[in-house]
């Protein structure tokens, strides 16, 4: 298989799953949205990292 | 050829808009920050497998003083940002352990086998490399698999957790605590290396300085470092969960950040969009060059399920170990964590055995049919 049909089946399977995801768990409320940047927020990170058990 | 390059930027805008509309401006922001890590890591060939590998058969040190290079610069910020900011940006620190080190171990011989470490992984994925899209395939479901048991291999055995702000103080003292390990892990690759690879290329100097630069906008944006593995892991427990699994029954997805999470859109975790954005910047530079390069050489049928195990072990122990090359040795080095240095040590002699399993994962198709 060539490369650009690979890359294509990548990003295909990605938004995939971004869209089946979304159908399945709704998108956040917009009044919701955390500050765009963390740092200056006020709001202590909140998100999982590989680093914690 | 320009007209294709614009083309594939306003692709990449769409893409960050569209994530901006749909999960707010801070999800679109860590995209376009993930991109520009897919687009330094193709487009400048800096990677971490191939360097170590380099470094071990040929002692050729210039790829590993180019990652270390990166780790100072991103250290250098990240240091006084965590001080000052302790309530808003968190760490990349764990606690060493033997399920930790012996995770780091396979997975140093897993990403030889494959040639793909964490990042690696994406970027060949999204650079239209069919071994790295099977072993992609494999690292998510191994790193949804290494979910289950992480209590089981945190329960082997683990230190208190050290980190150079615990050793030596917090902000400037810790920061000069790790810049002076890496200054000296510089000199040992350095003088270990054979004469004239010892200085990085401009290219791998250049790709270190933009890598630091994008850690910090994703320690700034995000609030936590640069991680590969935390999404992948993410994905596939939400296949499983869609597939009947009950989760909340385990010890990992059972905490409050791991359960909300689960139960949010893809669209708002950290280290999925960045994630994602590494495959999409991969597929950038590899649409935007002249030619996308030769697809990799077929395997043969038990080739391919051999990447596909690999990738399943990759994933498992990059779990295990708490972090891969990014979340473990790249952010957890940078941000002050001990276990950084233990998972490089780890992964680094693991990487001396994966470097000979390599020709028995990766079977030519022509081997298999004279065999």
């Amino acid at each position: 298989m060539s490369r650009p049909l690979v890359s294509l089946i990548a990003l295909v399977a990605v938004a995939g799953l971004l869209v089946w995801d979304s159908a399945a768990t709704g998108l956040p409320d917009p009044f919701d949205f955390p500050a765009p940047v963390a740092l200056g927020s006020g709001a202590a990170p909140t998100g999982g990292h590989c680093t914690a058990g | 050829m320009l007209l294709r390059r614009l083309g594939l930027g306003v692709l990449a805008l769409l893409a960050v808009g569209a994530v901006a509309v749909a999960a707010g401006p801070r999800s679109g922001l860590l995209l376009a920050i993930g991109i520009g890590f897919g687009l330094v890591l193709e487009g400048l060939r800096f990677g971490f497998a191939g360097p170590w590998r380099m470094m071990i058969v040929e002692r050729d040190g210039r790829g590993l003083i180019a990652q270390i290079l990166a780790i100072a610069l991103t250290a250098a910020v990240a240091f006084p940002l965590l001080a000052a900011n302790p309530l808003e940006l968190a760490p990349a620190h764990a606690p060493i352990g033997i399920g930790m080190i012996l995770g780091a171990f396979v997975f140093g011989a897993a990403m030889q086998a494959v040639m793909g470490c964490g990042s690696g992984t994406l970027v060949n994925a999204g650079s239209g490399n069919l071994i790295g899209l099977v072993a992609l395939v494999g690292f998510v479901g191994g790193a949804f698999l290494g979910t289950l048991n992480a209590d089981f291999w945190a329960g082997l055995g683990q230190a208190p957790l050290i980190s150079a702000q615990s050793l030596a103080g917090g902000g400037i003292p810790g920061l000069w605590l790790t810049l002076g390990a890496l200054a000296v892990f510089a000199a040992v690759v350095a003088v270990t290396s054979a004469k004239g690879k010892r200085i990085p290329a401009p290219r791998l100097i250049a790709a270190a300085a933009l890598l630091a630069v994008l850690a910090i906008g994703n320690l700034v944006v995000a609030g936590q470092p640069w991680g590969i593995v935390y999404g992948l892991g993410l994905w596939g427990a939400k296949v499983a969960t869609a597939m009947g699994a009950d989760l909340s029954t385990t010890a990992y997805w059972a905490t409050t950040t791991n359960a909300a999470q689960l139960n949010a859109p893809i669209l708002t975790d950290n280290t999925s969009l960045t994630d994602i954005g590494l495959i999409l910047g991969a597929f950038l530079v590899m649409r935007g060059r002249k030619a996308p390069g030769a697809p990799v050489a077929p395997l043969a049928l038990q080739g391919w399920v051999l990447v596909l195990i690999a990738g399943l072990v990759l994933g498992y122990s990059s779990r295990v170990a708490l972090g891969c090359n990014v979340g473990a040795f790249f952010s957890g080095i940078s941000t002050g964590s001990l276990h950084g240095w233990a998972w490089f040590v780890a992964a680094f002699v693991g990487s001396m055995l994966g470097l000979k399993l390599r020709p028995l994962v990766l079977i030519p198709a022509r081997k298999a049919v004279t065999a």
